[in-house]
Parts: structure tokens; sequence; C-alpha cells
């Protein structure tokens, strides 16, 4: 199941680098993400997922290579860079304050102000139009959550990724960038991620997902890039390769063009 | 109870119900004890002058520099630092108004006064940025070379302020019947509050002392947000130091020498985490409140100040074992 109906690149990484002193964390990495396409990025310890996470999310800035989001070259050296080109990212700690509650979690360092332009100057807080918008994002992925002003610590942790996700896909994300949502969660809240992964990426948002299991990355995902030692070295239909062709990726026991012939043979 | 109860979902999200209910609870706390201890000193003291008007306008008079630099310790306190040179700030500001109020009007005093706060935050937050070290060693270190150079400024002597516009204005006037030092102190609580309550800058200081990876990866600027608080913390301090000079007519250096540890207690009782991320305006001031009304009723008891500082101490201790038992309940 290949979902390029939209068939328009929404991300595009071309010989991304980055290092840190002498270690070359990235080496050179390259792949494509149309709209409403769901991509696994697979890889080893060390290999560079995260890395490449926090490059594509501002937290790093790359050395060298080129990030085109929709078709145009765009310099993202800060968080907010960014969120202006329209890449959110759903960190594995999700990046929620716990002691707030899910609207503040959701609205933080992107308030609605206040209608009175005088009171918004001062940074003045509509919390009642951020309640409103924070349940419409909700109801937009189907999510159970309980009362809003409910704080995050008190939540479950699919409750949790569901508000991280409702805040990524709020902004009006053109790409999420999810890193390992379902290591934490049990088998019935991994389901529920996969389910507004689905949501989500229905809707036309390009979704990056970076996982350690083979499982989860075979349900969801159409294609799957693999990252070794800082290097892409494959990028494949899911649907085409099998579980123990992706581990020979992974592990760099096969290249892609071994299981091609493989497959051919 | 069996385990499928446990695992339900229903009855956690009421057991987190619960907890958040309870979490309720503590803001106040504040409320429970000062309304305890007021009832306890009404009763025990009820043949002195204690349960008058007049004695709790006193004593919001008395305690006022304590309340302004509650709420400024506050903001430092949400982003999770903690500031050891406000008591210092005091005495420094206060010296350098005076001394200024000998040669300018009360304009330049005042603003010479309150530059003190606004140098001594910057550099902490520097400091504390740039060495990424605790706030407490470099606030610890501060304090030190700040009395020192209260100390130094006019050689242990006292400056008297005789500017009756000075005085007036900050601590020993009223306006329209209200003294000015009730004011300076509503008035200071009410940004306090507005500020951390209503404003985005509020929800940015207490996302960083929750959390300052999360903040950071939401684009909040960390490191500023960090030094804007200090600033406001040692700034509060500075005003705090005017107050004091105000309603004393002079300044000395020994203001504020034995403030800091009242205004931690005040603080941490009011429900302010001492750990950043949750902070409470209202409880800053009450503990305040609170603090002023221990102190009165124990020198009304005939109590001496070594005991009232004793009393301090275990306050202090009881307001962080609570916090620190709810935060490993939370």
């Amino acid at each position: 199941m290949v979902r390029t109906a939209l068939d328009q690149v929404a991300l595009e990484l071309s010989n991304l680098g980055k290092s840190f002193g002498p270690v070359e964390a990235l080496k050179n990495v390259s792949f494509k993400i149309n709209k409403g396409e769901v991509v696994g990025l697979l890889g080893d310890n060390g290999a560079g997922k995260s890395t490449l996470v926090r490059c594509i999310s501002g937290i790093h800035a790359p050395d060298k290579g080129e990030v085109k989001v929709n078709g145009t070259a765009v310099q993202i050296n800060t968080p907010l860079d960014a969120r202006k080109v329209g890449i959110e990212t759903v960190f594995q700690d999700l990046a929620m304050i716990p002691e707030f509650d899910i609207v503040d979690n959701l609205f933080l360092n992107r308030e609605i102000k206040h209608k009175n332009p005088l009171l918004a100057k001062l940074g003045w807080l509509d919390k009642k139009a951020m309640q409103k918008r924070a349940k419409k994002a909700i109801n937009r992925l189907n999510s159970r959550i309980p009362s809003f002003d409910t704080q995050i610590q008190s939540l479950s942790g699919g409750q949790r990724q569901a508000v991280a996700i409702a805040r990524a896909v709020n902004w009006g994300a053109d790409i999420v960038i999810m890193d390992e949502p379902t290591a934490a969660l049990g088998v019935e809240q991994s389901a529920q991620v996969n389910e507004l992964i689905n949501v989500i990426s229905s809707q036309g948002v390009a979704v990056l997902l970076i996982s350690h299991n083979m499982q989860h990355v075979v349900e969801t995902c159409d294609r799957a890039v693999v990252l070794y030692q800082g290097e892409s070295v494959a990028d494949v239909a899911v649907d085409e390769v099998s579980k123990e062709d992706l581990v020979a990726l992974i592990t760099g026991a096969k290249s892609q063009a071994q299981i091609a012939e493989i497959h051919a043979a | 109870m069996s385990v499928s109860q446990v695992n339900n979902p229903d009855f956690k999200a009421r057991a987190s119900e619960f907890i958040s209910k309870k979490a309720l609870k503590r803001e106040y706390f504040i409320y429970y004890i000062f309304i305890a201890v007021l009832l306890l000193f009404a009763v025990a003291l009820h043949d002195t002058a204690f349960f008058s008007f007049a004695n709790f306008m006193n004593i919001i008079r008395q305690t006022a520099p304590l309340t302004v630099m509650a709420v400024g310790l506050t903001f430092a306190l949400a982003v999770g630092h903690i500031d050891l040179s406000i008591g210092s700030v005091v005495a420094l500001s206060a010296l350098v108004g005076a001394v200024l109020l000998q040669h300018v009007g009360t304009p330049l005093a005042v603003l010479g006064a309150l530059s003190v706060g606004l140098v001594v935050g910057v550099v902490n937050g520097l400091l504390i940025e740039r060495l990424q070290v605790s706030s407490l060693l470099i606030t610890l270190g501060t304090m030190g070379v700040i009395t020192g150079l209260a100390r130094q400024f006019t050689n242990l002597e006292s400056v008297p302020i005789i500017n009756s516009n000075f005085t007036g204005f900050f601590g020993a006037g009223e306006i329209f019947g209200v003294p000015s030092l009730l004011i300076w102190t509503l008035i200071i609580a009410g940004i306090g509050y507005v500020v951390l309550t209503k404003l985005a800058f509020g929800r940015h200081l207490l996302a960083v002392g929750g959390s300052p990876k999360a903040a950071l990866a939401m684009g909040i600027q960390v490191t500023r947000v960090r030094i804007y608080a200090l600033v406001i913390s040692s700034m509060a301090a500075a005003l705090a130091g005017l107050l004091y000079a105000g309603r004393l007519h002079g300044a000395r250096y020994t203001l504020g020498e034995a403030d800091l540890l009242t205004v931690i207690a005040a603080v941490a009782i009011g429900g302010t985490s001492l750990f950043g991320g949750r902070a409470c305006i209202i409880g800053a001031v009450l503990g305040s409140w609170l603090m002023g009304l221990i102190n009165n009723g124990l020198i009304l008891s005939g109590f001496s100040t070594n005991e009232q500082m004793i009393a301090r101490g275990v306050i202090l201790i009881a307001a962080v074992a609570i916090g620190v038992k709810e935060m490993k309940n939370g």
C-alpha cells in the first residue's frame, strides 16, 4: 500500500550531514516523504536517528546538505524555524510540562492572546479561546481525553501521546516527526497511536516515524528508510520486503541491491 | 482491591482525579494555617491588643518589604532558581537610595537604588547561565559580595533620610488614610499575580521551571526567561530596600539581613515549589503575612528574638517537608 495519491513531495533531505567534533553522527542522509505518506526511519542504536530528528526539528543545525519543504529549500536553525515551515516534532519524552494542564501544553509558546490589542501586546491570554480550540484539536483525532484541566502528569501514556500528536497537528503541520511514539506504551495504547497516525496521514500530513519496533513499522508505514552508521542506505516499500530483510538492512548484513536481487530471483 | 481494579482505566482516571483534588488542597493549605495561627494567637493573647485592626495594620506595614521580596522570589523559584542575594540587595539598594537622596531628588535616587537590583539580577543570571552552576552557589557568592559592598559603602554608618517626599511615598505616608506600604504591597502582589497567571510570560516562566528541556523544544528562550526571573527577584528586593528606608527614615547595612530565611519560608509555605514549575503569588503574600503574624504573636507572648529565629527555621523546614512529600506522591 503506497499512499501517494497526492504525490507531492512534502519533505526532501539531500546529503544531510552533522558532526560533533570528530564524531560524524550523520554522514549522508537523503530521502523524500510525500504528502499523506507514513515513512518509518529505522536504524540501530547510534545509527544517527536521534541526530537526524534533532536536525530536522531545529534542535541542531546540520553542517551540510539541504532540507526542502514542499519543494522550497529551507534553513532550520531553531525549533521555531522548523515550526514556521510546517514541521512539528513529537519527541520521545513528548516535550510536555508535567505540571501544566492539557490546554496549557497544547498552546505552550503559541498562546492565543486577548482580543484587546493592548492586552495582547502584554501577552494577556485568551483562555476561553484556547479551551475551545483545544477541544477541536482533540476531537479531530477522535481521542478520549478526560477533562481539559487535567494535569499532564496524571494522564496515561497513551493519552499523553495523543495530546502531543494533537499539539503537532493543531498547528497545521504538513510534516509530523514522531520519535519512538509507542516505546513506553502497552499493546492497546500502541494500537491507539497507530490509529492516530492513520487519521493524520489520511488528512494529508506527511509522517516520519522513528521506531525500534519492526512490527509497528510494518503495520503503519508505507515506506521505510534505513540509517546505517550515519548514512541512509535503503529506502524500501514495506510491503515489498520481509521483516528479516529490514533487520538485514539495519545491521548492515545486506544492501538494498542484494535484497532486490534475492526478490527478483 | 484486585489487580484488575488497579488496571481499570476508569479506576485510574478516578485516582488521578483524586490526586489533582489533593493538589488543589495544597493550594489552600496556607489559608488553613493562616486561620489556625490567627485563632491560636487570638485565644492565647486575648488579653492583649493582638486581635485589633490597629495591630493587623501594623503587621501589614512591618511585613510590606518582606511581601515584596516574597513576590519577587516567587518568580525566581518559578523557573527553578533560588535567589539568596535578595537580603543583601535590600541593604545596598537602601543605602544607595539614601546616599543619592542627599544629592539628587527622589526620582533619580529611586532609579539609582532600583538599578542596584537590575545589575545584581543580570549578573546573577549571566553567571548561572555561563558557568552552568546552580543558582544556590552563585547567589550565595553574590550575597557575600553585596553584603561586603553594603558594609563598605558607608563604613557601617547609617544614612538618615530627611526628604519627606521620599519617606511619604515609600513607607511612612498615607494616601486617603491608607498606609502607602499597604498600597505598595497590593500593587506588587497584583502585578505579580497578573504576570504569573494571566500572561504568556508567566506560562513560560513556569514551563521553564517545570521542564527546561520541553520548554526549549517548544521554542521558548529558556536562558532569557531564567535571567528575567532573577532580575525580577532582585529588583523586588531593591524596592523592598526603598520601602525599609522610607519607613525607617534612613538606611543601614543591617537592613534585610535577617529577611532571607523569613522570605523563603513565607514563599515555601504559600505553596510555591522550591524546585520550580509551581508558583503561587497569593500564597506568597499570605505566607509573608503569616510570618509577620507569628513574629508579632511571639513578641506579644514574650518570646525573644532568638526564639523567633528558631520558629522561622522550624516553619521553613515544615513547609519544605510538606512540599517534598507532596512531590513524591504527585
